[in-house]
C-alpha cells in the first residue's frame, strides 16, 4: 500500500485499483522517471537488491520500462473504403508553417484518380438509393465520430501553424483550430438535417394546364470531384463535400496540397461512420497531377474547383467542358468558411440535376 | 503437371507492363480474335441483330477498330446471325451438343450439330462429356467428339473442356490431348456457365498441351479462352501467355479466340483512353 500512496503523490490519477493493475504489468515511465523517491517505493515491492539504480536500464529485473519510440501515423489515401498507398508508391513531405517536417503524405497518381472514380461510381447507385433519412443518419454519424476525435483534429490543425492565420479571421492560430474543428462538425450536422428536406424545398409541383400533374425532382448528378482549399484544409473540404453527399452523389476529393493531413484523418472518421465504401474517396498529392485527369474523366458529373490553383483553372475547365462536366466554385461569401454563409441548400442544389415528370391525373 | 511451377510461370507472365503502341496493337488484336457471345435463355433475334452490328463495327466512332472474329449464339439463332453477317468476314459460331452440360442423348447432340451447320454456322462449340471423362470412360468421350467432328463436316469444331469441373491441371492436359486427338480443331476453356472459368494457369496449361502436340505431330490446334474475361488487362495478359508459349503463329483469329460478352466494351474504353488521353465512361459505348 505504501507504493500506491507514494505513486499518487507523484501525480498519478485514477483509482488505486486501476493504478495497481497498470503498474503491476508495466509501470508507466512517467511515474518511474518523475522523482528518485519513486525508486525506493519500487524497491519495496521488488525483492532484488541488484536493481538499486533506476538509471541502469539494462538490468533484467529492473521494472523500468525501456524508452519507447512513439508510433507515427502513416497517412495514406482513402479509396473504396480502404487506406491504400498510391499505386505509384510515391510520397511527398508535408511541412508546418515553421518548416518542421510533419509527415510524408501519399503523392497519388492519375491511376489512383481512375481507381477512385471507379470506386465512387460503383458506390453511387446504392448511396442514392438509400432513403434520404438514412443518408442523414450517416452524415450525423460522421459528426459524432469527429466529435470524439476533436482533440486530434485540433492538434493537427495547430501543427500547421500560423500560415493559415487568414487575415479575415481575428483569432489566433490555437483558437482558430478549435473553431475550425467545431464548425466542421456542426456543418456535418447541418447538412445531415438537410438530407430529407432539400427535396421538398428545391423540388416543386408545377402548375400546368391540362389533366396532368407536373413534378420537378432534384436528382444527384453522379460522381462529384471536390478540390479542397488550402486555407481551410478541413472545414473548406467538408463545406463542399457534405452538400454533394446530401442528394446521393459520391465524391472523389483531392485534399489540400500543402495541408493534406486533416483530410486523411477525417477519412478515418468516415471509415467508422457507416459511410459505405467508395462514397467518399480522398486523394492527396500534387494538384497539377490530379486535377487534370479528374476533370477530363468521362465518368465525373460535376467538379467543385474551389481549391484549384488559379493557373490550373482554365485547363481544368476546358477538360471538364469536353465531357460536359459541370464546374462549380464556392462564391466569396461561401468561402468565409467559419461563417454561416458558407453553408446553404443552394450548394446542395449545385450538385443536382432536375428531372420533370408529367403524370396523368385522370378526369 | 507441376502445379506450383505452372502457376508461378503464369503469374510471371502477367506482370508485364504493356504501354502505348504495344497496348494499342494488343487491344486491336484482342478485338479481332474475339468471339462476341450471347448465350442467354432470354436471347432474341433483335438482340442477335444488334450483337452482329456491334461485331462488324465495334466502335462506330472509330474505324481503326477491326471487326471481331465471330459471333457465338445458340443454334436456333444461327439463321438470324447468318443473315446479318452474310458477305462479311465475321464468322458465325454456334454452341451445340446439349450445351452446357453435354448430357443429352448422343443422337440428339449430333442432330443439333447437323442442324446448326445446315443453318450456316461456320464454327461449332461442343462440350466434352465430363461425366464420361471424369469416370474414366475416355473412349466414350473420345468417340463422341470424333462423331461430332464427322457430322460437323467443314465447320470448325471447338471442344469445351469446362476446366472448372476437371479438378486438376493433369486432368486439363489429359482432356486437351483427348479432345485434339479425337479431331477437335480448337480446345476451349469454359462454357461461361459456371463460376470457375478461364484462368491464367489453365490457359498456360492448355497452351503447353497445344505446343507439345504441334512439336510431336506437326498439327496446329487452336485455343479459345472463355469465361470470366471482362477487362482489357486480362485480355492482354492472355495474349502474352499465348505469345510466350505458342508464338506469334497462333496470334491470329484463325488459331486464337477470346470468348466474351462484356470484354469488348472495356477494350474499346481502353482504346479510346489511349487515343484521347481521357478516362472514359461506360455509358459512352453501345450495349451488346
Amino acid at each position: 500500500m505504501a507504493f500506491f500512496r507514494r505513486r499518487k503523490r507523484a501525480g498519478a490519477t485514477g483509482s488505486d485499483t486501476s493504478a495497481a493493475d497498470t503498474t503491476a504489468a508495466n509501470p508507466p515511465d512517467a511515474i518511474l522517471a518523475s522523482s528518485p523517491s519513486n525508486t525506493s517505493s519500487i524497491h519495496s515491492v521488488d525483492p532484488s537488491p541488484a536493481s538499486t539504480s533506476n538509471t541502469d536500464s539494462t538490468t533484467a529485473l529492473a521494472p523500468v520500462a525501456p524508452p519507447r519510440t512513439a508510433i507515427l501515423k502513416t497517412y495514406k489515401l482513402y479509396l473504396g473504403g480502404k487506406f491504400p498507398r498510391s499505386e505509384s508508391g510515391r510520397t511527398y513531405p508535408v511541412h508546418s508553417a515553421q518548416g518542421e517536417l510533419l509527415a510524408h503524405a501519399v503523392r497519388a497518381s492519375r491511376k489512383d484518380v481512375r481507381e477512385a472514380v471507379k470506386a465512387a461510381r460503383s458506390a453511387q447507385q446504392s448511396w442514392a438509393g438509400r432513403t434520404a433519412y438514412n443518408r442523414g443518419q450517416i452524415l450525423y454519424r460522421i459528426a459524432e465520430m469527429m466529435e470524439s476525435r476533436r482533440e486530434e483534429f485540433v492538434r493537427e490543425l495547430r501543427a500547421l501553424g500560423d500560415v493559415r492565420a487568414n487575415q479575415a479571421y481575428s483569432v489566433d492560430v490555437a483558437e482558430l483550430a478549435v473553431r475550425e474543428v467545431e464548425t466542421t462538425i456542426d456543418r456535418w450536422i447541418w447538412y445531415a438535417g438537410w438530407c430529407d428536406k432539400f427535396n421538398s424545398v428545391t423540388g416543386s409541383s408545377n402548375p400546368v394546364a391540362g389533366s396532368y400533374f407536373g413534378f420537378t425532382i432534384p436528382e444527384p448528378t453522379g460522381v462529384v470531384g471536390v478540390v479542397a482549399p488550402d486555407e481551410a484544409p478541413l472545414l473548406g473540404l467538408v463545406s463542399r463535400l457534405a452538400p454533394a453527399l446530401v442528394s446521393g452523389n459520391t465524391v472523389v476529393a483531392i485534399a489540400s496540397h500543402a495541408h493534406p493531413l486533416p483530410a486523411i484523418i477525417m477519412a478515418e472518421a468516415l471509415a467508422t461512420s457507416d459511410v459505405p465504401a467508395g462514397v467518399v474517396n480522398i486523394l492527396s498529392g500534387l494538384h497539377d497531377e490530379l486535377i487534370p485527369p479528374l476533370a477530363g474523366h468521362g465518368d465525373v458529373g460535376a467538379l467543385d474547383l474551389t481549391g484549384c490553383e488559379p493557373d490550373l483553372r482554365a485547363q481544368a475547365q476546358t477538360l471538364a467542358a469536353e465531357t460536359v462536366t459541370r464546374v462549380v466554385y464556392a462564391s466569396a461569401q461561401e468561402q468565409n468558411w467559419l461563417a454561416n454563409t458558407a453553408q446553404s441548400p443552394y450548394i446542395i442544389e449545385s450538385f443536382c440535376e432536375y428531372k420533370t415528370v408529367w403524370h396523368p391525373k385522370g378526369a | 503437371m507441376d502445379a506450383t511451377g505452372l502457376e508461378e510461370r503464369a503469374a510471371s507472365l502477367t506482370t508485364r507492363s504493356i504501354k502505348t503502341s504495344s497496348k494499342r496493337a494488343a487491344l486491336e488484336l484482342a478485338v479481332s480474335c474475339m468471339d462476341l457471345t450471347t448465350l442467354e435463355g432470354a436471347d432474341t433475334a433483335g438482340k442477335v441483330h444488334s450483337l452482329c452490328a456491334k461485331a462488324l463495327r465495334p466502335d462506330p466512332t472509330n474505324p481503326e477498330i477491326p471487326p471481331v472474329a465471330a459471333v457465338c449464339v445458340y443454334p436456333t439463332l444461327v439463321p438470324t446471325a447468318v443473315e446479318a453477317l452474310e458477305g462479311t468476314p465475321v464468322k458465325v459460331a454456334s454452341v451445340a451438343g446439349s450445351f452446357p452440360a453435354g448430357l443429352g442423348p448422343l443422337e440428339a447432340r449430333l442432330e443439333e450439330i447437323r442442324w446448326a451447320t445446315a443453318a450456316g454456322a461456320d464454327e461449332i462449340d461442343i462440350v466434352l462429356n465430363r461425366s464420361a471423362f471424369l469416370s474414366g470412360h475416355y473412349s466414350l468421350a473420345f468417340d463422341e467428339i470424333a462423331a461430332s467432328k464427322e457430322v460437323a463436316g467443314e465447320a470448325h469444331l471447338k471442344v469445351i473442356l469446362e476446366v472448372g469441373e476437371l479438378g486438376s491441371y493433369d486432368q486439363i492436359r489429359k482432356a486437351s490431348m483427348l479432345a485434339t486427338a479425337a479431331g477437335g480443331d480448337f480446345i476451349k476453356t469454359s462454357t461461361g456457365k459456371i463460376a470457375s472459368a478461364a484462368s491464367f494457369p489453365t490457359a498456360l496449361c492448355m497452351s503447353e498441351a497445344i505446343r507439345d502436340i504441334a512439336e510431336r505431330t506437326g498439327r496446329q490446334v487452336g485455343l479459345k479462352l472463355a469465361g470470366g474475361i471482362r477487362t482489357a488487362k486480362q485480355a492482354w495478359h492472355y495474349l502474352v501467355i499465348v505469345a510466350e508459349t505458342l508464338g506469334a503463329d497462333w496470334l491470329t483469329p484463325r488459331w486464337f479466340r477470346l470468348g466474351a460478352s462484356s470484354l469488348l466494351n472495356d477494350v474499346l474504353m481502353q482504346h479510346a483512353k489511349l487515343s484521347t488521353g481521357r478516362y472514359q465512361r461506360p455509358e459512352n459505348f453501345t450495349v451488346v
